[in-house]
Formats: structure tokens, C-alpha cells, sequence
């Protein structure tokens, strides 16, 4: 089990070394960072000072290794536009976005285990195949399209729900204010949270029933029903859990994915967490910002794989995490 | 009073243009106790006879008419929650591969547990022990310890045997057991086969043995059913239909045995295939494969008969046992 | 349906075409209605040049005193403009045949692109094994854990900041066809891989290799139709994957550029107009993206269930 976890540490540290290069290889070649710094009346021979001294001059590996030491300081650099640490500002942002990937991965477990095991269930019934038919559609209509179509409906032609911000939050600590302490963060989160969840929830539903109908034709779901065991200990534990198994490690891809969407989503509603941030910072060529959402997002993304490899390993009786190590 | 009483029964499957039969009006009996063996090729309705009397066929196969009477009750079209009071508590089964009935995420424990409390009002731990005491019925060592492991960290064989276990978790009348050694090494196929024989003579359970091994069938079995293309082709007593088959299939079946041949010579084997459900030849099934064959076997089926004191379906079988005395004393 | 995975002869795929495919088509009214619309908006697209009223990248026909006229059978329209025109005075419906057909070209060369790295390094891999087969799979892995869109995201728009808006708009088809087409190849590959694995066990490939055939010969020849179906299986579902992330990028200002735009830059600058009341210019290439993706994908879905491949799940 240590093994294991040592290992899988050791490759979480390689991927983020490797964009942590990449972070650095972009705040090499984007922008000058002299020019943010002291404008461009200054002349040449103070301009080569400067250099020297903030240490432009040295190699790149030499460069490289002065940004990780500071990286994992959790110094990114400053940004330009904002002038405070670029960490600073991300996770300023942050728990704007994580409420809202909290908020649409309710709304896809909350529904896609029962409507994908109802599906599966019962895949000749009439609402089973308005929920396969519904399934695809949602598959084919990009978020940014559902996002709109929603602000459309609700908000300009009915004026249901709000279609932009965060509304009211409830300050929480440190940097955390939260949507789910009042109405009306709850009425402005629920957009939002619809719109994010809506490619993601069609496929999983989808990925669960695939999956189930196959565990379903099992020799041990046959021998189960042999046994005279009732159909729903049949489908919850029997065929659920062998269900839930790929679905787990195709849920931990997806995670990143809607890390992805979050911006779509957020440009949208202007919700204002790291995605909406993050396309400022492009449009703004605030190197800084960028290279620090790079390696945020690529920390999430190593994180959470390695968490649900781990949980993955725990769940499924057949790996042996101990024997994985070695 | 029997304890199975099987009459007609039909099975279909409804395929994508057209309906095919796979049971064709089968009938036969078992009494109390009794150990019946089922023998045929892969693909001649054993393992859907089995299928059928536990109610489980999967779609697109159905019970197309027929009656299956269990201790007196009709069951074939029973309901399935009626039906589930009788799976696993008065009929059990053992499948074919051990390594694939048990389902991989939950432990032993659970799944005999599971088993008792579908049938029994029982606590948790009390089921435990009569799963522990199962388990030791069936000499798997250490039974407390299995409880807690999954199947993938047991052998097939102990898998096998674990399966056995279960089957007699509720002291059914009728076990049904679909080639419970197939999958099994060789060297442990003999083990089980005698470990199932001894627990059903002392345990009075019926049993119903599903293969395609007549040697397994004259050890384990009183009487014997040989099936082709999904009909009872020859039935009666095994050791009859052993020393003295009357069906030319069953002659070449018994003659393609290993031991039926000298050493150094082919075997024996029965020229050409079975036929597919959906290509099955007018007048009886067997008529291409069968060198006595004449035009009457190509027109018309045959019924079943009795003749020397096995049920044989066979329109030449009289003219066949002639032929064979004769060359028996020339 | 073993027979359909088993069976290496040349002759397979003719004879599904001939048998199961075909029948299965004409019993399907969706494929068939699906393949008829996704045609009939490939062809028109394709000749857009020749069906447009209008050149949409012509700055001499375009007056901006046009703007946000609504389409036909709405009140106020211009009967010049059936679909009404955008915010710049364009003519919207062929604006759309230029957008869909530039939708298409990206989604169809991006895909082109996966598979052909996809299949390759899946062949390699496969075929060689060893450590560079673990290396390459670990790849894959890694890859395939970071979405396909926030990988582009990210390229484009610090490509974008370092050539300036400017030349990056020049080039951006190059880029979006580069990005998508790069950044699913894992998908291809572990399948091919698969089949590359399941078949080099058997006796043929053996015999090929006893009678002195190249590896690479081998490969093509005889390895690499027995991964078809899951191929054509895998191919519909990211052409329309990829013409949604292509969308997605243009609807963020990382993909085309308005002067060209494809149906997702159509839509990112009818938002805009979204609180005015000009729906139309959102809402009408929207429906084209949808229609056109959801065929693809109900096409995709009846070859699913047709071929039944084995795809790789991970």
C-alpha cells in the first residue's frame, strides 16, 4: 500500500515538473516583463542593468530552477494587470469555480445512477428511450449553446433567474464566500450549474447504462438470480457496484474536462472564478496569470487522478494496491 | 408422487425473422433422490432444459407451452416473485465455470448470506454459521477464514466447491447442474463429481446432471436422457442405455469413446455436424448424419417407442437391433 | 457476432456491407433520415461558394447599414435576407454555408489527424512492444487524464498572445485542425493497440512473419483491418466531438476569427445582440451546430450497435 502510494507520488511530481516547463517555457517566450515593470522610457544601458539583475541574463535552466524554487514557495510571479501575486489572485477565484463544479457534479451523480440503471433496466420501456433519445441530444448541444439557450429562456424572456454573477455570498473564510447560504446565491448558482452539468450528465447516463446492461448478462448476475436473490439486491449491489467500477475511473478523466468547461460556462454567465479570469488574463497577455492557472488547473488535474486511482483501488476487490507497489 | 414432472415442454426463441424451437416437447420424470443424467452435444438444449425448469431463460428464449411440475406444483409460467421462493431454496444450480459465477466484489460471506436470508428470516450472524458449517460439509479448510476473502483469491476447484456449498445452503429437493467440471482441471474434475455424488445420496437430494461425458454420466446417474437437436432422442435406466443403446446416435456416441477404441486406432467419430435450431432437417433430426437412414426417416418423424426397455425415438430401431445381433453371431 | 471479431479473411468487410450493415440501415429509419440531413448539409456547405447569394469574406458586399435585419418571417425583415443578416451587415444564411463548411473542414482534418497518429503509434506500440510500448501507453494515459479542451485552450490562447491577434486569425484553421487533431490521438491508439495485441497471437501473423513479409507490411495488411470497425466506430463520434471543441474554442475568441467565421464564432458574436432581441443570429447557426452534430452522432451510434466492437475502455 506505502509502495504504491509512494509511486504514485513520484509520478504525480513528474507530471507537474512537467508543466511546471511548460508554465516556464511560456513566461519565457510571452511578453517582456521589463516593459510591465518600468514602461518603455528607460535606455538601453539601464534596461541591460535590469536584466542582469533580475537575472533575465541567465540561462534558461538556470531561470527554470529559480521558478520552481519559487513555485513551490507558491510564488508565480505578479500580475501585471492586478499587481498582487498571481497565486493570490487564482485563489481569490477559486471557490468561485470549485462551488460551481460542486454544483453540476450533484446534479450529475444526484441523476445519472438512477436514470442510467432505469435505462438499463428497462431499455425497451417508452421513458427509457425518451431518456436514451434526450441523452444524445444533450451530447450534441455544446455547453456555451445550453448556457445561452437558458439565459434566454429564463432570464430574458421569463426573468426567472438571474443570468449573470454570483449574487448574493455568504462569506465563508479566507478567501472562500459561498452561493449555498442564501436565496439568491442559490438562484444565480442554478444556471450555471444546469449548463456545466449538461454535456457531462447525458454521457455518464449513457456510460451507466452501457456498462450496467452489460454487468446485467453476467454469469453471476444469471447465478444471483439462480440463487432466488430480489431483483433490486440484484441491481444495487449485484450489478451496481461492478457497474460503478469504470465509471469511477472515466469520472476522474471527466473531472478535468470540466475544469474545461467551467470556462465556457463562466464566460456565459460572467461568473467571475478562474476560467472567466483566465480569458482576461489571455486577452490582457498577463503572462503571470496564465502561467499560474497553467500550473493551478494542472495541480487539480494530477490530484484528483491520483485521488480517484487511489479510491478506484480501494473500491475494486481485485486490485491488490499492496501488489501494485512492487 | 415424482418430485419433477416435466410434459411437452417447448421452448422458443424469437430470433430477428423467425421463430426457432429449441426444446421440442420434452417429458421425463424424477423421482425423490434420484440422479438423472443429460447428455448431447453443445448446442441440443441441455443447458436450456436446465434453464427452463428454473424459469430463467433469457430473452429472446420462452416456454412456448408444456407443463413442469416441482413437488406437485405447476411451475412453468409461474410468476416471478412465486418463482423466486422456489430458486435457490427448493432448486438449486451449479453453472459451468466457477471462475465466472461469483461475482467478484462482494466476499463469500456475503454471497452465502445473501443466499440464506433471500429464503429464511435469519441474522447475519446466524447465517454465518450456517454458512461456515456448509462450507466445512463440502472440506474446504479453514471455512470461518473464506468468509471474509473474494473470489478472485480462491481456485477454481475451492470456487467450485463453494458454489456446491451454497447449492445446499437451504437443503433444496433439486439440484441442477450444468457441466459443474468443464471448466475445472482435470485433475479435480473426478474430486468434485464425487464429492457432489456423496452429498446427494446423503443428503436424499435429486439431481440433475447436465454433460456431454457419458463416462460421468454411468458413474454419478440411475437413468439417463440423451438429447439431439432439442429432442429426448433415447431415455431410460444408464447402465441400459450404456451397455445396450438402441439410438444409432447413442451407438456413436458410446462407440467414439476413447476406451471403445484399441489403441493405435481412430477414433470413432460421428460423421458430420449437429444442425443449427434454425436448419433442423424434417423427419427425424438425425437422418443426415445417420448411416442406417431410409427414405422414411427423411419424411416422417419418428416417435418415441419402447423397445428393450429403453424409451428410444427411431423408426428403424427394430430393424437395426436385428442387424446388430446378426453381426454379433456371424 | 464472434464470427464478425474472429475472422480475418478480406472479404469480412465487403460481406458486412453486403449483409448485416445494409439490412440493418434500411430497418433504421434514424440512420437513414440521419445520413440523409448530415448529406444534405455536407453538400450544401461544400458548394457554398456556389449556392451563397452573398461572399460573406467579401468586405465590398457587406454594409454595415444591413445589421440585424431579422430573417423572413419575421417583421422588418428584408426579403434579400431570407435568414436576416449578423451584427456586421452580413447575409446570415450565407454566412452559415461558409461557417458549416469551415465546421466540417476543421472537424474532418482534425479527425484525419488523430487517426493517423492515433493508428500509428497504436500499430507501433503494439507491434514492438516492450518498453516503448510502455512508454507510449503511459503517454496515452497522461494525455488522455487532461482534457482535450483545456489542453487547446491553453495552446491557443498563449499562441495567440505571442503572434498577436493578427497573424494568429490568419493562421487559425492551421492551428485548430493542429490542436484537436493532436490531442485525442490516445483514443486510436490503446484500440489499435488492442487489436494489435489479440492478433499477433494468431497463427497467421506467424505464418506472414515465417514467410519473411516486412513488419510493416504485415501491419497494414493484415493487422490493421481486423481494427476497422472500432476505427469507423471511434471516427463518427470525434468528428462531432471535435466540430463541438472546435465551436467551443471559436464561441472563446480562440478559434476563427469573426471575418471567418465558423458556426462557433458565428454564435459567440450573436450573444452579444442575445439581450436586444436579435436572437436570430444566435439562434440559427445554433441549430445548424446542433442538427449537425447530433446526426453525426445518431450515426455514430447505429454503426455502434451494428459493428459491436470491442473498443478499449480505460
Amino acid at each position: 500500500m506505502l509502495a504504491y502510494l509512494v509511486k504514485r507520488l513520484f509520478q504525480a511530481i513528474a507530471v507537474m515538473l512537467a508543466i511546471s516547463l511548460i508554465g516556464f517555457a511560456i513566461q519565457d517566450n510571452l511578453g517582456d516583463p521589463l516593459r510591465e515593470l518600468v514602461g518603455q522610457s528607460v535606455s538601453e544601458e539601464t534596461r541591460q542593468q535590469l536584466r542582469d539583475e533580475l537575472g533575465l541574463n541567465d540561462s534558461f535552466f538556470t531561470q527554470y530552477l529559480r521558478f520552481l524554487g519559487n513555485a513551490v514557495q507558491g510564488d508565480l510571479g505578479t500580475s501585471y494587470f492586478f499587481k498582487e501575486p498571481a497565486v493570490d489572485v487564482i485563489l481569490k477565484k477559486l471557490p468561485a469555480t470549485l462551488e460551481l463544479v460542486f454544483g453540476a457534479t450533484l446534479i450529475i451523480v444526484g441523476l445519472s445512477v438512477p436514470l442510467g440503471v432505469y435505462t438499463a433496466i428497462k431499455p425497451n420501456h417508452v421513458l427509457a428511450k425518451v431518456i436514451m433519445g434526450a441523452s444524445i441530444v444533450g451530447i450534441s448541444i455544446p455547453v456555451f449553446l445550453t448556457a445561452i439557450l437558458m439565459i434566454y429562456v429564463f432570464s430574458v424572456e421569463y426573468q426567472w433567474l438571474p443570468s449573470y454573477g454570483r449574487g448574493d455570498v455568504v462569506h465563508v473564510f479566507g478567501y472562500w464566500d459561498t452561493n449555498f447560504a442564501s436565496l439568491d446565491g442559490w438562484s444565480h448558482i442554478l444556471l450555471p450549474s444546469i449548463a456545466l452539468a449538461s454535456i457531462m450528465l447525458p454521457l455518464f447516463v449513457r456510460l451507466i447504462r452501457a456498462e450496467m446492461m452489460e454487468v446485467l448478462q453476467s454469469e453471476y448476475v444469471k447465478y444471483a438470480k439462480a440463487k432466488g436473490i430480489h431483483p433490486f439486491r440484484i441491481y444495487f449491489v449485484h450489478a451496481l457496484k461492478n457497474t460503478l467500477l469504470p465509471v469511477i475511473t472515466v469520472g476522474g478523466v471527466q473531472i478535468g474536462t470540466m475544469v474545461a468547461y467551467t470556462i465556457l460556462t463562466e464566460t456565459v454567465f460572467q461568473w467571475p472564478g478562474m476560467g472567466f479570469m483566465f480569458l482576461e488574463a489571455v486577452n490582457r497577455v498577463d503572462t503571470p496569470l496564465i502561467v499560474a492557472y497553467l500550473i493551478v488547473v494542472g495541480f487539480i488535474f494530477v490530484v484528483t487522478n491520483t485521488i480517484v486511482d487511489l479510491i478506484y483501488g480501494l473500491v475494486n476487490p481485485t486490485v491488490n494496491l499492496a501488489r501494485m507497489g512492487a | 408422487m415424482s418430485l419433477l414432472s416435466v410434459r411437452d415442454l417447448t421452448v422458443k426463441f424469437a430470433m430477428r425473422d423467425q421463430t426457432v424451437t429449441a426444446l421440442d416437447q420434452i417429458s421425463f420424470d424424477l423421482g425423490k433422490g434420484e440422479r438423472l443424467g443429460i447428455v448431447g452435444e453443445s448446442g441440443a438444449g441441455k443447458s436450456i432444459t436446465g434453464f427452463s425448469l428454473m424459469n430463467l431463460l433469457s430473452r429472446p428464449g420462452f416456454i412456448d407451452s408444456g407443463s413442469i411440475q416441482f413437488e406437485g406444483e405447476e411451475i412453468a409460467g409461474l410468476p416471478d416473485r412465486k418463482m423466486r421462493s422456489i430458486r435457490g431454496n427448493r432448486m438449486a444450480m451449479i453453472f459451468q465455470d466457477p471462475m465466472v459465477t461469483l461475482n467478484p466484489v462482494l466476499t463469500i460471506g456475503q454471497q452465502m448470506v445473501e443466499t440464506l436470508q433471500a429464503h429464511r428470516r435469519l441474522s447475519r450472524a446466524d447465517a454465518e454459521q450456517i454458512a461456515i458449517m456448509k462450507l466445512r460439509e463440502v472440506y474446504i479448510p479453514s471455512p470461518e477464514e473464506r468468509l471474509a476473502q473474494y473470489p478472485h483469491e480462491l481456485s477454481g476447484g475451492m470456487r467450485q466447491r463453494i458454489i456446491i456449498a451454497m447449492a445446499l445452503l437451504l437443503e433444496p429437493q433439486l439440484i441442477i447442474a450444468d457441466e459443474p467440471t468443464t471448466a475445472l482441471d482435470v485433475t479435480i474434475q473426478a474430486d468434485i463429481m464425487e464429492l457432489l455424488l456423496e452429498l446427494c445420496t446423503s443428503n436424499m437430494v435429486g439431481l440433475i446432471l447436465i454433460t456431454h461425458d457419458l463416462g460421468v454420466v454411468s458413474q454419478m446417474t440411475e437413468r439417463t436422457l440423451v438429447m439431439y437437436a432439442g429432442r429426448i432422442i433415447e431415455a431410460g435406466k444408464t447402465r441400459e442405455i450404456i451397455n445396450d443403446p438402441q439410438h444409432p446416435y447413442t451407438q456413436g456416441l458410446i462407440n467414439a469413446l476413447p476406451q471403445q477404441t484399441l489403441p493405435g486406432h481412430r477414433l470413432k467419430q460421428i460423421p458430420g455436424n449437429m444442425p443449427g435450431l434454425a436448419a433442423i432437417p424434417t423427419g427425424c433430426a438425425f437422418n443426415p448424419r445417420c448411416p442406417y437412414a431410409v427414405d422414411h426417416c427423411r419424411s416422417t418423424r419418428p416417435e418415441t417407442v419402447s423397445y428393450a426397455s429403453v424409451e428410444v425415438a427411431c423408426h428403424e430401431v427394430n430393424r437395426l437391433h436385428n442387424t446388430v445381433l446378426e453381426d454379433e453371431s456371424a | 457476432m464472434s464470427s464478425m471479431v474472429d475472422t480475418g479473411e478480406p472479404t469480412r468487410l465487403q460481406r458486412i456491407w453486403q449483409s448485416n450493415m445494409a439490412y440493418s440501415f434500411r430497418r433504421n429509419p434514424v440512420a437513414v433520415v440521419s445520413l440523409v440531413i448530415f448529406l444534405i448539409i455536407a453538400v450544401m456547405s461544400l458548394l457554398a461558394p456556389v449556392i451563397a447569394p452573398f461572399d460573406p469574406y467579401d468586405p465590398a458586399s457587406i454594409d454595415i447599414m444591413n445589421s440585424e435585419y431579422p430573417p423572413a418571417w419575421v417583421e422588418g425583415s428584408e426579403p434579400e435576407f431570407i435568414l436576416g443578416t449578423d451584427d456586421q451587415g452580413r447575409d446570415l444564411w450565407s454566412t452559415i454555408l461558409y461557417g458549416t463548411r469551415l465546421s466540417l473542414i476543421i472537424g474532418l482534418c482534425a479527425v484525419g489527424l488523430q487517426a493517423f497518429l492515433g493508428i500509428s503509434i497504436g500499430l507501433i506500440a503494439g507491434y514492438i512492444g516492450g518498453r516503448l510500448d510502455n512508454i507510449l501507453m503511459r503517454l496515452a494515459d497522461i494525455q488522455l487524464s487532461f482534457s482535450t479542451l483545456m489542453v487547446a485552450i491553453i495552446f491557443l490562447a498563449v499562441t495567440q498572445a505571442m503572434f498577436g491577434s493578427e497573424t494568429f486569425n490568419q493562421y487559425a484553421i492551421f492551428f485548430l485542425i493542429a490542436v484537436i487533431g493532436v490531442a485525442e490521438w490516445p483514443q486510436y491508439a490503446r484500440t489499435v493497440r488492442a487489436t494489435v495485441l489479440a492478433e499477433k497471437r494468431k497463427e497467421y501473423v506467424d505464418s506472414a512473419r515465417v514467410l519473411g513479409f516486412g513488419a510493416g507490411r504485415i501491419m497494414v495488411r493484415h493487422i490493421l483491418p481486423n481494427s476497422l470497425s472500432p476505427i469507423f466506430v471511434i471516427s463518427t463520434v470525434q468528428v462531432a466531438n471535435a466540430i463541438i471543441s472546435e465551436a467551443s474554442l471559436s464561441f472563446l475568441g480562440l478559434g476563427m476569427p469573426p471575418s471567418q467565421p465558423s458556426l462557433g464564432s458565428l454564435i459567440s458574436s450573436g450573444f452579444d445582440y442575445i439581450f436586444s432581441g436579435s436572437w436570430w443570429i444566435t439562434a440559427i447557426p445554433g441549430v445548424v451546430l446542433v442538427v449537425l452534430v447530433l446526426v453525426i452522432n445518431l450515426l455514430g451510434d447505429w454503426m455502434r450497435d451494428v459493428l459491436n466492437p470491442k473498443l478499449y475502455k480505460g
